[in-house]
């Protein structure tokens, strides 16, 4: 059965191949006319020219607009009918009685959006590093079906944002599952998604749920690499568990604690579409992030204003940039450790 | 105190039972309960019909009130189970509640009005599963375009995406050239600029393209991926050159090289790309959003939030499409799930 299976399955394969194979044929001739043109070497420009020229157009060159589109302003799309204002947008955005307020700021709602964003962070990174690094020590144990039970825990990665945003909506609303739980067990049912700062709390335990499988798969797989005789030796040393952990185990698992670490900040700093669709910002601008600021001010809004959506988003960039330099220093530093090792 | 951290390392099997155990099975069962809690929730709800999922306690299980239509009633009217000071029951139909009074009226006796304490009737309800909520989506609204862009846009983009990444990861792997490690360098840049950092220029190059309300502007932006070729790049660094020549040597043409030797030996890898990719535009938000402005452009997501974001939100509508929108990526992850955990522990790929 499982052998018909196979042969049905490579039959169905090869019909659907067959086509696509007379097309790779027929591109032969004229490309080997080019290679004869080009050399055996050129033809690297031909490989490279289709993924170089999407990210040209759709990555680098919006990139470098967009520091020109920071320093216009009115709400007119193409940049060669946007007016120029220099550093304005800049200044607009800086424009602070006291950083720490943003009530007392020209962008009251940019700088609300970044202390939303910059307590998220901090917040969440935290948790899901914990979490993700329990889930990891639990998994790394002798259990039976470790597959199905690491399954478990990354089934939600995979969800869409906006699946993760419904799904949570359901349950926390007034009448949700949630609600009835606590009533049942005593407690006074909660308004989370209505009021402040249940609903900034339901953003972070929403968004450490639906990544959490995927950081402790990356602390899953460094747990694994620690050889298990250095445990062994312990053991015979007499050494207590405990001590294991704090000179084995965490010294050993630190690379990827970091890579794990600098992750989720990246990841956290950009936070949009689940918390989007759970909350829509709310209650108020309690859950408002930068991303979600830097759409409204340059799509959603009626006082749209891309140039100074442009401005927070270079902003925002700047940011990443560093973020993503040193998680790249620190992959680098692992794999040259690895590399010796 | 000393076993305290037993749990945290490793230990060989045989032990007595201890915390530590305890508190592996209390993470693992609650990891069983909050992971898949929700989902199964919300496929449990979507089969309620409205007037089900407006209860407050909940019912586990998806129930109808059973209705009668009794002469001289307009409507069909609920019926309920009456218990009378003698500890008979009847099935009464209720005409109205005024207060804690319920008018009934006996179907068999449409003319006589009984006036019932509501604390003595019970709805006399039934299990039923709502399929409804799944089949009018997409008969009177727009749920089937919906999916249907969807799917366009998952496929079409999947297989640019191993195409381009495919091609320029083999230039970037076999090939000497000048400017290949600057090349390299420029992708390893644009792994910095999310999408977030460059809507608003994005969208101005879509627009001047005239991609925009249009699919190709979905697709388009997202098939270069840096992770994509960063990983075939590794991959195809592994196969040896000499297998490369050797094919020369026969007068095989580079195209015939990537064709018929590169791709068929990176097929595992690109696996692992194609499935990445699938739940990666099945799952986008962020750009469609604001690329698709028009009804019949939306993906699911899209639209999925355009009718939960409505003032009257029809849940029973909402969460019947969350389940479809569900649907193609558990598939995914009940069979692929292994290549996924291996593609992540691998190259942190997401």
């Amino acid at each position: 059965m499982a052998n018909a299976l196979t042969t049905l399955n490579e039959k169905a394969g090869a019909m659907i191949m067959a086509p696509v194979r007379l097309l790779a044929m027929a591109f032969d001739p004229p490309l080997r006319v080019w290679q004869k043109w080009t050399g055996q070497n050129g033809m690297a420009a031909f490989f490279l020219a289709p993924n170089l020229a999407v990210f040209g157009i759709f990555v680098l060159f919006p990139l470098f607009i967009n520091f020109a589109y920071s320093m216009t302003g009115g709400a007119a799309l193409f940049l060669e009918d946007r007016v120029y204002v220099g550093a304005d947008q800049y200044q607009r955005l800086f424009t602070c009685a006291s950083y720490l307020d943003p009530k007392g700021c020209a962008e009251d709602l940019f700088w609300t959006a970044v202390w939303n964003t910059g307590l998220f962070v901090v917040l969440q990174v935290a948790l899901m590093t914990i979490v993700a690094l329990i889930t990891a020590l639990v998994l790394n144990r002798d259990l039976r079906a470790r597959s199905f039970w690491r399954a478990v825990f990354f089934f939600p990665v995979l969800l869409s944002p906006v699946v993760v945003g419904l799904i949570w909506r359901w349950i926390l609303q007034r009448q949700g599952l949630l609600n009835y739980g606590m009533i049942e067990m005593g407690f006074e049912p909660i308004s989370w998604l209505a009021e402040r700062n249940w609903a900034f709390t339901a953003a972070i335990l929403v968004s450490v749920w639906a990544h959490v499988g995927f950081y402790a798969l990356i602390l899953l797989a460094g747990l694994q690499a620690i050889p298990r005789d250095l445990y062994e030796a312990a053991e015979m040393d007499g050494t207590r568990p405990a001590r294991m952990f704090w000179r084995i185990t965490l010294p050993l698992l630190a690379p990827n604690l970091l890579v794990v670490l600098v992750l989720t900040l990246i990841r956290a700093v950009q936070i949009f579409d689940e918390v989007y669709v759970l909350t829509g910002g709310g209650p108020g601008t309690s859950t408002l992030f930068i991303t979600q600021y830097i759409y409204e001010v340059g799509f959603a809004s009626l006082l749209r204003n891309p140039g100074l959506a442009s401005a927070a988003s270079i902003l925002m960039g700047g940011v990443l940039v560093v973020l993503t330099l040193i998680q790249l220093g620190i992959a680098r530093r692992n794999e040259m450790r690895s590399g010796k090792g | 105190m000393s076993s305290v951290w037993q749990f945290l390392t490793r230990r060989r099997s045989g032990k007595a039972f201890d915390w530590t155990d305890a508190f592996t099975w209390f993470w693992l069962i609650g990891g069983v309960i909050m992971m898949f809690g929700p989902a199964v929730w919300l496929v449990n709800s979507s089969f309620k019909t409205p007037a089900a999922l407006a209860e407050f306690p909940p019912s586990i299980l998806p129930y109808v009130t059973a209705q009668a239509v009794v002469a001289g009633q307009d409507k069909p009217l609920d019926l309920y189970e009456v218990t009378d000071e003698a500890g008979n029951v009847r099935v009464l139909a209720e005409i109205r509640r005024i207060g804690i009074v319920s008018q009934m009226v006996d179907p068999a006796k449409p003319e006589e009005i009984i006036k019932v304490p509501i604390d003595k009737r019970k709805p006399k309800r039934s299990v039923s599963f709502s399929f409804d909520n799944y089949v009018k989506p997409f008969l009177a609204f727009d749920f089937f375009l919906y999916l249907r862009n969807s799917v366009f846009v998952t496929v079409m983009a999947t297989v640019i995406t191993l195409i381009t990444n495919s091609m320029a990861a083999f230039a970037l792997s076999k090939y000497n050239f000048t400017g290949r490690s600057f090349v390299m360098l420029l992708i390893i840049a644009t792994l910095m600029v999310p999408l977030s950092v460059i809507l608003v220029p994005l969208y101005s190059v879509i627009s001047a393209m005239g991609l925009f309300n249009s699919l190709w502007g979905v697709i388009l932006p997202t098939v270069a991926t840096p992770t994509g070729v960063f990983m075939l790049r590794q991959y195809m660094l592994t196969i040896p050159d000499e297998l490369l020549d050797a094919a020369r040597m026969d007068k095989a043409s580079e195209w015939q090289i990537y064709w018929r030797i590169i791709l068929p030996l990176t097929a595992p890898a690109l696996a692992v790309l194609a499935i990445f990719s699938v739940v990666w535009r099945w799952n986008d938000f962020l750009w469609p959003l604001i690329v698709l402005s028009r009804k019949e452009y939306y993906t699911l997501q899209v639209g999925l939030n355009v009718y939960a974001g409505e003032l009257n939100v029809e849940w029973h509508y909402i969460l019947a499409m969350t389940v479809v929108t569900m649907i193609p990526v558990v598939i995914v992850f009940i069979f692929l799930q292994k290549f996924i955990t291996a593609g992540i522990a691998g190259t942190g790929l997401k």
